[in-house]
């Protein structure tokens, strides 16, 4: 390992201004697979559905993304701090807990 | 009869012979062995080989069917994948834990019987014992001794369930195994044991981010994966299967958010991918079965890719915590990418090798009329995308700079990286090619790329990879924060040491008094009594002679102190011993007489 190079240009992933970029395709991404289950929906394209929720035009969307959501909150504020203890709770070596990190 | 060798025997050669070879040589042996094995693989034919007469029973080493098949293919394609990773090493423990680890898991999917099964089931634990020890930390040491005793009781209780199942007149083939009386209950435990069940399976995410980085390739492929094969051969269709798979894909995730081993959250989403495939053995249908076959295929890929990624940056950086990680890929492109690959295709990615076989679990739960095991399999499929598929590589490699600049992971470990990358495309791509062929109910045809699934689950992902990017931008994602999260570990890790001290605390505070009591007075009490006894005896006999000879008692203390130190080191003048040797002489006539 070597130390960085403060002159050295950042990657192209860790570009504030790509970033951005990526940012803004995903969300454009979204948008299209949205309309195109409206689409869908509107010309009675069928899918083969088990169950009729399936059909309705932005089901996986919604789904995927309440999932998450709910799956970050819960764990954050009901399991972290149920479960949480120090690094060394079980074999006193390692660093401090509670070692932030900004992401 | 067959002209190919049992499998588990080609590996258990090599992995006797790697620790004696030197240098190059054993590099080149222990890559061949695998190769050996693969070409083996198309010598072998289905059917009933390699019997073995034990006492009364017929033992089956090779009972090759279309199951046996697909996972033997599997674990063959992975153990070279496995020693390619470790090869630069040359670590004789690291390569002989692999093949040993890879010849038991092959001995369990060939054998034809429930002995045999056993067998080599106890030495998949030494196989995962000896990769934990090959880290040669102090940590995974103990992790090593916890492995153990999980495993030697899950053992225990599976040998308990089969001696039962054996008593209660059950059969000892290895087949299908109803569900009755307490000899089956237990051998589902200690299967369920090892497949890491609810609270059964914290061993595994307690001990697998201490195995080097070699070893837990191994270790992800090898005992959880037999386990879902033993349950889907023993009891498939059993109800309470699904529901226990339902948790597996469930609940770890909820930990893997929080986590901040990069290797451990890898470790609650193996929990959380096993957790379908129990689901699909539970549903025990035609489809569902193709699909845990499937599922268990590409999961072993595209786990051992994640595994040797986060394991290549660990040798390159010594590091696999989010908080200390980050912005390496700039000095790892390459490891990225295989990251990136392992990480759409667990994610299920049209495109991507789980897209093929995760699909037909949930299909199958659908058809079967199980909306909340379908809702919470659609949940679990959201969950994994955000925690394994964007959190493994957006902690490691993109993120926060760091500040780490190092090498890129050695040829080996890219090549080993490379060739699990390909297949995950490759079987992701063209399921028709090798894995649907390969599956065990060829009767249910299924078709994984059609407009509606598609475009579904890439809906369902990129909604998921929306809430990440939101939730990030509002400062809603938990912060990575150094910790140890509990688990059902905990009972063993706390309790244990608990138990002990109550042990301590209680046994040897009895132990303590016993001592004190027997060993400080009763025996001490003996001791003296023996030791001056006699000689006290002698001196209160003759105290009163003395003092009628008319001694004063100047002269009777000096007597009394001369005879007590002759009686007590029987030192006595030789007259005085030969008359005591008369008298015991002649009352020895005196009693042979009378007798």
């Amino acid at each position: 390992m070597t130390p960085p190079d403060p002159n050295e240009p950042p990657p192209w992933f860790l570009q504030q201004r790509n970033v951005r970029r990526v940012i803004v395709g995903l969300f454009g991404v979204c948008v299209f697979f949205v309309l195109l289950d409206v689409v869908f929906a509107f010309v009675g394209f069928d899918k083969h559905p088990y169950f009729q929720w399936e059909q309705w035009p932005g089901f996986y969307a919604v789904f995927g993304f309440v999932a998450c959501v709910l799956l970050v909150l819960v764990s954050r504020y009901l399991l972290r701090p149920l479960v949480m203890r120090g690094e060394d709770y079980y074999e006193k070596s390692s660093p401090k807990p509670g070692d932030k990190t900004d992401v | 009869m067959s002209e190919a060798l049992p499998p588990s025997l080609i590996y258990l050669i090599g992995a006797a012979l790697v620790p004696f070879l030197r240098g190059r040589f054993r590099q080149v042996f222990a890559l061949a062995v695998p190769v050996i094995a693969f070409v083996n693989y198309y010598l072998i034919t289905k059917g009933v080989h390699w019997r073995v007469e034990l006492l009364d029973f017929e033992l089956i080493l090779g009972r090759i069917d279309s199951w046996s098949l697909i996972f033997l293919h599997i674990f063959t394609v992975l153990s070279f994948i496995g020693i390619l990773f470790v090869i630069r090493e040359n670590e004789p423990l690291d390569l002989s834990a692999g093949l040993l680890y890879a010849g038991s898991a092959m001995g369990v999917v060939l054998a034809g019987d429930l002995i045999t099964l056993f067998f080599f089931w106890e030495m998949l634990t030494m196989g995962a014992v000896l990769c934990l020890l090959s880290r040669k930390t102090p940590a995974s040491g103990r992790a090593a001794i916890r492995y153990l005793l999980v495993h030697v009781f899950g053992g225990v209780v599976l040998l308990a369930g089969l001696v039962l199942h054996l008593a209660a007149g059950g059969s000892i083939a290895f087949d299908k195994i109803e569900l009755v009386g307490i000899g089956p209950w237990l051998m589902l435990f200690g299967f369920g044991i090892n497949c890491a069940w609810p609270l059964l399976g914290a061993w595994l995410t307690d001990t697998y981010p201490e195995a080097s980085i070699g070893g837990v390739v191994f270790m992800a492929t090898f005992t959880t994966k037999t386990a879902v094969y033993v349950l889907a051969r023993t009891f498939p269709g059993e109800p309470v299967l699904i529901w226990i798979g339902v948790a597996m894909a469930t609940i770890p995730i909820f930990y893997a958010v929080i986590e901040n081993d990069l290797r451990r959250v890898l470790a609650y989403s193996l929990i959380n991918q096993v957790g379908f495939m129990i689901v699909g053995v539970g549903l025990g249908t035609a489809l569902s079965l193709n699909g845990t076959a499937a599922h268990a295929y590409c999961h072993i890929l595209y786990k051992a890719l994640l595994f040797m990624s986060i394991g290549a940056v660990i040798y390159r950086t010594g590091k696999s915590k989010a908080t200390e990680l980050g912005g390496l890929c700039r000095s790892m492109p390459w490891t990225c990418l295989f990251c990136c690959i392992g990480a759409a295709s667990i994610s299920a990615f049209p495109l991507f090798s789980g897209f093929v076989s995760k699909s037909m679990i949930m299909s199958s739960a659908a058809a079967e009329g199980h909306v909340v095991v379908w809702l919470a399999l659609l949940f679990a499929s959201a969950g994994v995308f955000h925690h394994a598929g964007i959190k493994i590589p957006f902690f490691a490699f993109f993120s926060h700079d760091s500040g780490i600049r190092c090498k890129e992971a050695p040829l080996n470990q890219l090549l080993a990286m490379g060739i699990a990358a390909f297949l995950c495309i490759f079987v992701g791509t063209f399921p028709n090619a090798f894995l649907y062929p390969m599956l065990p109910n060829l009767e249910a045809s299924y078709e994984p790329y059609t407009i509606g699934h598609v475009t579904d689950q890439l809906a369902l992902l990129l909604f998921s990879a929306l809430a990440f990017t939101l939730l990030m931008l509002a400062g809603l994602y938990p912060a990575e924060i150094r910790s140890t999260n509990l688990d059902a570990d905990w009972f063993y890790r706390k309790g244990g040491p608990a138990f002990y001290r109550l042990a301590d605390k209680s046994l040897n505070a009895i132990n303590a008094a016993a001592s004190r009591l027997f060993l400080g007075r009763i025996v001490n009490g003996i001791n003296n009594f023996f030791e001056s006894g006699g000689p006290r005896l002698a001196c209160i006999v003759m105290t009163p002679l003395w003092k009628l000879k008319g001694h004063d008692a100047a002269r009777i203390e000096a007597q009394r102190h001369s005879l007590f130190r002759r009686v007590k080191f029987t030192a006595f003048p030789v007259g005085v011993t030969a008359f005591f040797a008369v008298i015991l002489l002649g009352l020895l006539t005196i009693f042979y007489y009378v007798s």
